[in-house]
């Protein structure tokens, strides 16, 4: 064993590691998680929606694309055109409401 | 209705087997029913840190595939009355369990006991998901150590969308087991801190295990640390941990280093 290494001040290696493992993270998360983030997504804009509108979960799309610059979000909802809202009461669409895609 | 725990890590040999068992028996101590699950098929371990090796008869695959009862495979332990252990299978291959087949033997077992701890096998396939499948409650166990930090990540993602509680729109509570932490490299930054693993992780801490001897020592003898060395370290912060499983709040003690004498006398209290 050598003596001198007693003295000799080597810095933390931690930083290093939590910046490496900041930066990975960052990456993999989006690579490795898309479908969960999509699957969230989804749930989350059924749960909001469903609270004034009554849709069919099934009919709900949601599609994240990707390129080099930009990401976009493709949300493709179908709503019937008589829906029941929060009362309970049967009635059509007014105008400015969301209407059928 | 019982409590489904999954300890997980995705990385092996971060400590999954010693903290169920530690964990389990906590909890056992304090009057709470408890059923450990192995759900390593092909490599049970968590029997021999139990000391209950030689008497596995009846294993979780014979309950899932109805060859026996749940009753005739449930080991219970001689030491903790309300402990109970269900064995991994030694010789079938891991695809003999079956969702449909864990749900209900998890079905039956959340009826009788207050907690059901389930041991993840490392990794991420099928074996690791069948363990997180039926979970309200994880515990990751991960090291301060980068592998076993990224690992957990991993496992964090797939407790977020793999899980039958996830699938439904539900939440899973997740925390953190940091194990094997030493104080004193930590504190020279040779090691990644409490805060930094928090951070990266953003989970919240169940407890700080630190590094002990008094472990190997404890599955030497088949017994889980909380049992054989009481008044470790190591034992209290699971203990502790068990206590914050069941909901009470407690301030988390950061482990401090054994400092020589001189330093002793000067420095801080150990917490």
């Amino acid at each position: 064993m050598n003596l001198l290494n007693l003295f000799k001040s080597r810095g933390g290696t931690a930083p290093v590691a939590r910046e490496r493992l900041q930066i990975l993270l960052a990456h993999e998360r989006v690579r490795l998680g898309p479908q969960d983030l999509l699957a969230r997504l989804r749930d989350d804009l059924i749960a909001t929606i469903l609270r004034h509108v009554e849709i069919d979960p099934e009919k709900v799309m949601v599609k994240l694309d990707s390129d080099a610059a930009i990401s976009t979000l493709e949300i493709d909802i179908e709503i019937p055109r008589e829906k029941i809202v929060g009362d309970g009461k049967r009635r059509p669409l007014g105008d400015g409401e969301l209407s059928a895609a | 209705m019982g409590n489904v725990i999954v300890v997980t890590s995705g990385k092996g040999g971060v400590g999954k087997t010693t903290s169920t068992a530690a964990l389990g028996s906590a909890l056992a101590e304090r009057g709470q029913r408890v059923c450990v699950v192995d759900f390593d098929v092909g490599l049970r371990n968590l029997d021999l840190v139990l000391g209950a090796e030689r008497r596995v008869v009846y294993d979780f695959i014979n309950v899932a595939q109805g060859d026996a009862k749940l009753a005739q495979a449930l080991i219970r332990d001689k030491r903790i009355e309300t402990l109970y252990l269900l064995a991994a299978s030694q010789t079938r291959d891991k695809d003999a369990l079956t969702d449909e087949g864990v749900e209900r033997v998890i079905g039956e077992l959340k009826q009788s006991f207050d907690w059901v701890v389930c041991d993840s096998p490392a990794g991420i396939e099928r074996g690791a998901l069948l363990a997180m499948r039926f979970a309200d409650q994880a515990v990751v166990v991960a090291n301060p150590e980068v592998s076993s930090v990224r690992d957990a990540d991993r496992i964090i993602g797939l407790l977020d969308s793999r899980t039958q509680r996830a699938e439904g729109g539900q939440r899973i509570d997740k925390h953190l087991l940091l194990t094997r932490f030493d104080p004193a490299r930590s504190a020279r930054g040779e090691m990644l801190s409490v805060a930094d693993v928090l951070d990266i992780l953003s989970v919240p801490l169940l407890g700080i295990i630190p590094e002990s001897e008094e472990i190997i020592r404890a599955s030497n003898l088949g017994a889980p640390i909380t049992m054989n060395a009481g008044v470790s370290p190591a034992a209290k912060a699971y203990r502790d941990a068990a206590r914050r499983l069941s909901g009470e709040t407690l301030p988390i003690a950061m482990p401090t280093e054994k400092k020589p004498f001189l330093s002793r006398l000067f420095g801080r209290r150990a917490a």
